[in-house]
């Protein structure tokens, strides 16, 4: 169900960790919809200079984590926060429908990242999108 | 950490098991030499096939403490438990429209009650205890005067729970309801007695005990009336109509036959490495929960939960280790939410993600239990070293 790249991030994840002293740290999801991501990152000059992450989530959310953070890898603040889902799910060969829910929180979270950045430097951003609820599934199970 | 091995290790006999070679064996005369129509009785294809049928049907009876002409073949379990609630749901239109059942039952019985709630019929879902028990109690106090029917399940898919089903018929029978119990999980697995049981209609599937897919069987006890589920020619005494599918019967029949004759050496095996997976699982793997009974449990069965990690990642590494399993996780299943099952044994939303069930059968050895005891830690722990919801955990520890 999965294609190679996909299979290749989540047997061999990039960029797996903490970093300590990081300043900028997000944190994204729920469990209740199966899925959290946190992510690191030590920002210098708004260049990201290291990034790591950590995922509680299932194939798709693992693979995405360690593909996005290769794909923000070294570049700045402003690269980062252009980077969407659907950038990720292509550099991964595509997801099944079912779970390109699951994909949304590597972009969620590391626009998290970037705010507790900003927030850290004193700027004032959007809102943070937080879990979203992109899935539904909260609102489902609010029964 | 992984090793790459070869392995080959199928723990998903709760899912489906492998058919065996006598039963194909059985099965394979009636494919191409054998292949007459069971009812066209003028010539010896015919004829044979119709014996081969008639004699399947005997088989499953005696397994069951049934009379053949209460056996009635079906094309899968699921089918069997369409037929049994919409079938007796509909032939007692007049005397009532209410059903009880269970919150842990198969999609095959819970999804056919939803769609009789939109025919106007009113079902009434018990809850179960933590350990996945429906109380008989329950099921007496939610009976009313409209109620026709009560089913609910001999053996859980998902966490093994055996149900109190001679408890739970008698109280059936004391208010005069029928009583129909999804065995698909228990035939062939445990002592399935039809008159001891009580029970008035009773499904299987014959790819539970190393038997094909695509067929089944519904018991339905000499005197209850029940509506056709398939409408058309003759077959089943009328009742269920479609050309036998003869071979899958015969296969049915001798897996039945084998797993029966088999039953007591195959319960102890399944118990052994039951209890060696789950001692070893609890030895070796912290913040581990297990999911369903420790007694009243059906032999095949193990399910645990592993807390901070989810179960699909736990099913694509044992995938990668030749280890075959399943998960209750909402990712694993391609749905919304985790399992119905671990939802209503009071499991949080994130303890029911990581689950993971490994049932064994009769073919499982000791050193596929001790293989998996080995692979599974090394697994968790690698979750749990990715996961945010264990670095809590793992930093105060430090
Ligand atoms: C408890 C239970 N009921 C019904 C079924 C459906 O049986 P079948 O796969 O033959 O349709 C299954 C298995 O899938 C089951 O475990
Ligand atoms: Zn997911």
């Amino acid at each position: 169900m999965y294609s190679e790249k996909v299979m290749d991030h989540f047997a061999n994840p990039r960029n797996v960790g903490e970093i300590e002293g990081a300043n900028a740290v997000g944190e994204v999801g729920n469990a209740k919809c199966g899925d959290i991501m946190k992510i690191y990152m030590d920002i210098e000059d708004d260049i990201i200079k290291d990034v790591k992450f950590k995922t509680f989530g299932c194939g798709a959310a693992i693979a995405t984590s360690s593909m996005a953070t290769e794909m923000v890898k070294g570049k700045t603040v402003k690269e980062a926060l252009e980077l969407t889902n659907k950038a990720v799910m292509e550099a991964l060969d595509g997801l099944p429908p079912e779970k390109i829910h699951c994909s949304v929180l590597a972009e969620e979270a590391i626009r998290s990242a970037i705010e507790d950045y900003n927030k850290r430097k004193g700027i004032e951003s959007e809102d943070s999108s937080g879990c979203g609820f992109c899935c539904k599934k909260c609102y489902k199970n609010e029964d | 950490m992984i090793d790459f091995m070869e392995h080959n290790i199928y723990l998903d006999n709760n899912a489906t098991t492998r058919l065996s070679e006598e039963v194909l064996e059985a099965m394979l005369p009636y494919f191409c030499n054998n292949y007459g129509n069971a009812s066209s009785r003028f010539y010896k294809i015919g004829r044979d096939a119709q014996d081969a049928v008639a004699e399947a049907r005997s088989k499953v009876a005696s397994c069951l403490g049934a009379k053949p002409n209460e056996i009635y073949f079906t094309g899968s379990g699921c089918e069997a438990d369409n037929w049994a609630l919409k079938g007796i749901a509909f032939a007692n239109k007049g005397k009532g429209n209410h059903i009880i059942t269970s919150s842990i039952e198969h999609h095959a019985v819970l999804n056919t009650c939803k769609w009789l709630e939109k025919q106007g019929f009113d079902v009434t879902y018990l809850p179960v205890d933590s350990e996945g028990r429906v109380s008989p109690e329950s099921v007496e106090s939610a009976i009313n005067e409209n109620t026709v029917l009560i089913s609910i399940m001999t053996v859980n898919n998902e966490i093994g729970t055996i149900q109190p089903i001679k408890e739970i018929s008698e109280i059936a029978k004391s208010h005069k309801i029928l009583f129909h119990t999804d065995a698909v999980q228990a035939v062939g697995h445990m002592p399935v007695n039809v008159s001891e049981l009580g029970v008035d209609l009773l499904s299987l599937s014959g790819h539970k005990f190393h038997g094909p897919k695509g067929v089944g069987a519904l018991y339905i006890r000499n005197g209850v009336k029940i509506d056709n589920l398939i409408h058309g020619g003759g077959q089943e005494r009328g009742k269920r109509a479609a050309t036998e599918n003869v071979a899958y019967i015969v296969g049915l029949a001798k897996a039945l036959e084998i797993a029966c004759r088999d039953l007591d050496k195959n319960t102890k095996w399944c118990s052994r490495l039951q209890k060696k997976l789950i001692d070893g699982i609890e030895e070796r793997i912290p913040y581990c929960i297990l999911n369903g009974p420790r007694e009243n449990r059906s032999s095949s069965n193990v399910n645990f939960s592993f807390r901070y990690i989810e179960g699909e990642s736990i099913l694509m590494l044992l995938d990668m280790n030749g280890i075959a399993a399943s998960s209750g996780s909402a990712c694993a299943s391609g749905s919304l939410d985790p399992s119905h099952v671990l939802l209503a044994i009071g499991l949080p939303h994130e303890i029911a993600h990581g689950s993971l069930r490994l049932s064994v059968s009769n073919e499982t050895t000791e050193e596929d239990i001790d293989y998996v005891l080995e692979v599974l830690p090394q697994i968790v722990q690698r979750l749990r070293d990715m996961s945010p919801l264990y670095e809590k955990i793992a930093h105060g520890k430090e």
